[in-house]
């Protein structure tokens, strides 16, 4: 299945996954060291990736390492809606604070 | 409540058109724009907070914040906002810069922003304009800022930049 990139960005551990591996590449096992979540959400996570043509695999004895594709994350677009993304959340966060602020006035 | 928020980006004048709306009144969602106490509850992605270091919100003044997390209490990446014109109640207009602890600039990006703020009977509406010298600013602000929040205390962070200045 083919799926769009923002896709890709929409969840923070994903995210979280491409800072990982565009440091170094890793093992399914070493990135869901860095997590809290099952062994199973990552491959989830690390599927939607692969759909998303952002991930590059090597195999390397025994075990499989992934990367980043670097220039697909170079592309302005993605960096952009990132960014939209970010705001996005922020005044989300934002409406909660009003919210409760409000609140405590009454 | 279904709150408006539209986000446009012309490439042309490299300017990105925010406009949102929220549900409080006039005063207070100014209060959550220029107050340290409430911009630091919400400006950062959780689980990473913004600490601010100095605050002082007038023309001339400037706000000088970091993101800090359980993992990094002390990131040596700071943010600069440097106020250069204010109006009250209605809009204000900002200088922003990556910055170390003293707040002296880091490297030459920056941005400059123009917040207006348009009141009504139960939402006040917010129109941010933020216009960067390049694309490419843009591009690199996302990666540091979103980086040190998201990766914050990794310790090979500093030579993935390394890496991303070299193969440019």
């Amino acid at each position: 299945m083919r799926r769009d990139i923002f896709q890709a960005i929409a969840d923070p551990t994903r995210r979280a996954i491409l800072v990982l591996i565009a440091v170094q590449a890793m093992t399914p096992n070493t990135i869901a060291e860095h997590f809290d979540i099952t062994r199973q959400s990552i491959s989830k996570h690390l599927r939607i990736l692969s759909e998303c043509d952002l991930l590059a695999q090597k195999q390397e004895g025994r075990e499989i390492f992934y990367e980043l594709k670097i220039d697909k994350m170079k592309e302005i677009d993605v960096w952009l809606d990132q960014f939209r993304k970010i705001m996005e959340e922020r005044f989300q966060q934002l409406d909660q604070i009003l919210f409760t602020i409000k609140n405590k006035k009454k | 409540m279904n709150l408006l928020f539209d986000f446009t980006v012309d490439k042309a004048t490299n300017t990105i058109y925010i406009t949102r709306e929220f549900a409080a009144d006039l005063d207070l969602v100014w209060d959550a724009f220029t107050k340290a106490e409430i911009l630091d509850q919400w400006t950062a992605p959780k689980p990473y907070r913004v600490r601010t270091k100095e605050m002082d919100f007038r023309e001339g003044g400037r706000w000088l914040y970091t993101m800090v997390s359980q993992e990094n209490e002390n990131p040596s990446r700071y943010s600069l906002v440097d106020f250069i014109e204010i109006h009250p109640k209605t809009d204000f207009s900002t200088r922003n810069c990556f910055a170390d602890e003293n707040g002296i600039q880091n490297g030459n990006a920056f941005s400059l922003v123009k917040n207006s703020f348009k009141p009504g009977p139960e939402i006040t509406t917010v129109h941010i304009e933020k216009k960067f010298d390049d694309l490419a600013t843009l591009e690199m602000m996302v990666k540091l800022g979103y980086i040190e929040g998201v990766a914050a205390g990794l310790n090979n962070l500093d030579e993935y930049f390394r890496t991303l200045v070299t193969s440019k």
